[in-house]
């Protein structure tokens, strides 16, 4: 397990682990509670245990493992609130075996669960600071809780700017509660599509072109992306241009997973465990590994 | 008299721009009020105009028989539109029509072509201005075609 010791030197520094004394390889039965359709293809499902479990409390930008019975298991981020840990929350893309039949579920069903697992973004560095925090697509769920932290502690930040893109006006995840965010006084909210037809009176452009709009000390500012990694690495490129440098830039990165706790090797990303010593990541702990076309 | 020169010195693109080129820039600008649904240019019309936007918004879009008109993009305040001011055939490749009450500077290409011509230095600093704009909106083309959020 070399490649375990490296990849814990290589992230000294970087986002906080959580540690959790329940065996990682047990999943526990949950039901659902609640499943709500976010878009055509996008679905946010709310889990209660099936039985009395001492959940181990998630930390904002935590995944787990939802096991679909009899298809598999998958890694899906939390998406919900922190303050509320009564409740598993996660949205999810319908992109596959396992992410269709789990959007077929119905309330009642069960499904299994493994977590919380990963690192978490860094909510507390960030004190004191503006905060960009800037989603693309499916990637506005595990940023999700960081948002509902930093607002649940508004005094503890400076300025707050949420920057949101997505594929077109029929794609934008959480409607409603962007409205309630976009209604505060103490939070920016941008939004922006790739397309759309005439009717649509918001922002069109990539994601990156919020970035110069959003307010921000950028010697005193720290940002939270997520979204495909192309996008990831163009914001970051923008965010640099602004001003902020890379060791304040964090991004959560994806990879195949099995484990999801650093035994398998299935997610291995150059010298580090994308389940172990992630998904959470510093930018500029990752940047060169994000560049290489074979990993 | 108030003149233009203040609102052109504070606009973003113009940032840090030598007082005395703001100056030579004034006497092609004027200041104009677009209500929502004026087009501040049409596909195909002649383009001695581009603009410097105070605020409102702006979109940029392409009429298509088949799906109506598509939005490419979006320009707020502080943003700039139109270079086709800059190249021949200057002519407006998109429709660009106000969503909101926009208030624009607008410049006369014509005659900021010919204090470039006459002033190098200004052009220069022109060019290298438009460079980073088209650049900039060449990358996100690129990103807008990779869908990146498609399956
Ligand atoms: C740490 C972590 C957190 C994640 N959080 C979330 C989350 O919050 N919400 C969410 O929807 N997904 C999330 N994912 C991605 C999710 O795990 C995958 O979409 C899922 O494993 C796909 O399983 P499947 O069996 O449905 O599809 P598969 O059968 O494995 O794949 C079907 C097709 O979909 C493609 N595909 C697989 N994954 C993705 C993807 N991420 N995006 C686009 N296409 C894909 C495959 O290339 C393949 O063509 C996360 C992944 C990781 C590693
Ligand atoms: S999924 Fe097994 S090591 Fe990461």
């Amino acid at each position: 397990m070399g490649s375990n010791i490296e990849s814990s030197k290589m992230v000294q520094n970087g986002p906080e682990r959580v540690h959790s004394d329940k065996d990682p390889m047990l999943t526990y039965p949950y039901y659902v509670q609640r499943l709500r359709h976010e878009t055509h293809d996008t679905f946010t499902i709310e889990l209660r245990p099936a039985r009395a479990v001492e959940m181990t409390p998630f930390s904002p930008g935590q995944f787990n493992m939802l096991y679909v019975f009899g298809l598999g298991e998958i890694p899906i981020s939390i998406s919900g609130d922190p303050g509320n840990q009564e409740r598993l929350i996660h949205t999810t893309r319908a992109v596959g075996a396992v992410t269709k039949a789990m959007m077929k579920l119905k309330r009642g069903n069960m499904i299994g669960v493994r977590g919380p697992f990963g690192t978490k973004w860094p909510v507390k560095e960030a004190m004191g600071r503006d905060i960009l925090i800037v989603a693309g697509g499916i990637g506005l769920p595990p940023l999700r809780p960081a948002l509902y932290h930093i607002l649940s502690h508004r005094k503890d930040y400076g300025k707050v700017s949420l920057l949101y893109g997505t594929r077109t006006p029929e794609d934008i995840l959480y409607i409603k509660e962007l409205e309630k965010w976009r209604a505060r006084l103490d939070l920016e909210v941008f939004i922006t599509v790739d397309r759309a037809k005439g009717d649509w009176r918001g922002n069109v452009g990539v994601v990156t072109t919020l970035i110069p709009k959003a307010p921000f000390d950028p010697d005193n500012a720290l940002a939270m992306v997520v979204g495909p990694e192309v996008m990831m690495r163009f914001s970051a490129l923008e965010l640099q241009k602004r001003g902020l440098t890379a060791d304040r830039i964090y991004i959560s990165m994806e990879r195949n997973m099995k484990c999801g706790v650093g035994l398998c090797g299935h997610c291995q990303l150059g010298g580090v465990f994308v389940c172990k010593d992630g998904p959470v990541f510093r930018f500029d702990q990752m940047k060169d590994v994000f560049t290489k076309r074979e990993l | 008299m108030q003149t233009l020169e203040p609102l052109l010195a504070s606009h973003p693109f113009l940032k840090n721009l030598n007082p005395e080129h703001v100056k030579l820039l004034v006497g092609c600008a004027t200041n104009k009020v677009f209500n929502p649904g004026e087009f501040l240019s049409q596909e195909g019309e002649d383009a001695d105009l581009f603009y410097f936007i105070r605020d409102g918004k702006v979109v940029v879009e392409i009429y298509s028989p088949e799906h109506g008109p598509i939005t490419i993009q979006t320009l707020d305040g502080g943003e700039i539109l139109g270079w086709s001011w800059l190249v021949p055939p200057y002519r407006w490749r998109f429709d660009a029509r106000a969503l909101e009450t926009t208030r624009a500077i607008v410049m006369d290409g014509k005659c900021i072509r010919q204090k470039c011509e006459n002033d190098h230095s200004l052009g220069y600093e022109m060019m290298k201005r438009f460079a980073e704009i088209i650049a900039d909106r060449v990358e996100a083309t690129r990103l807008q075609l990779l869908d990146l959020y498609g399956k």
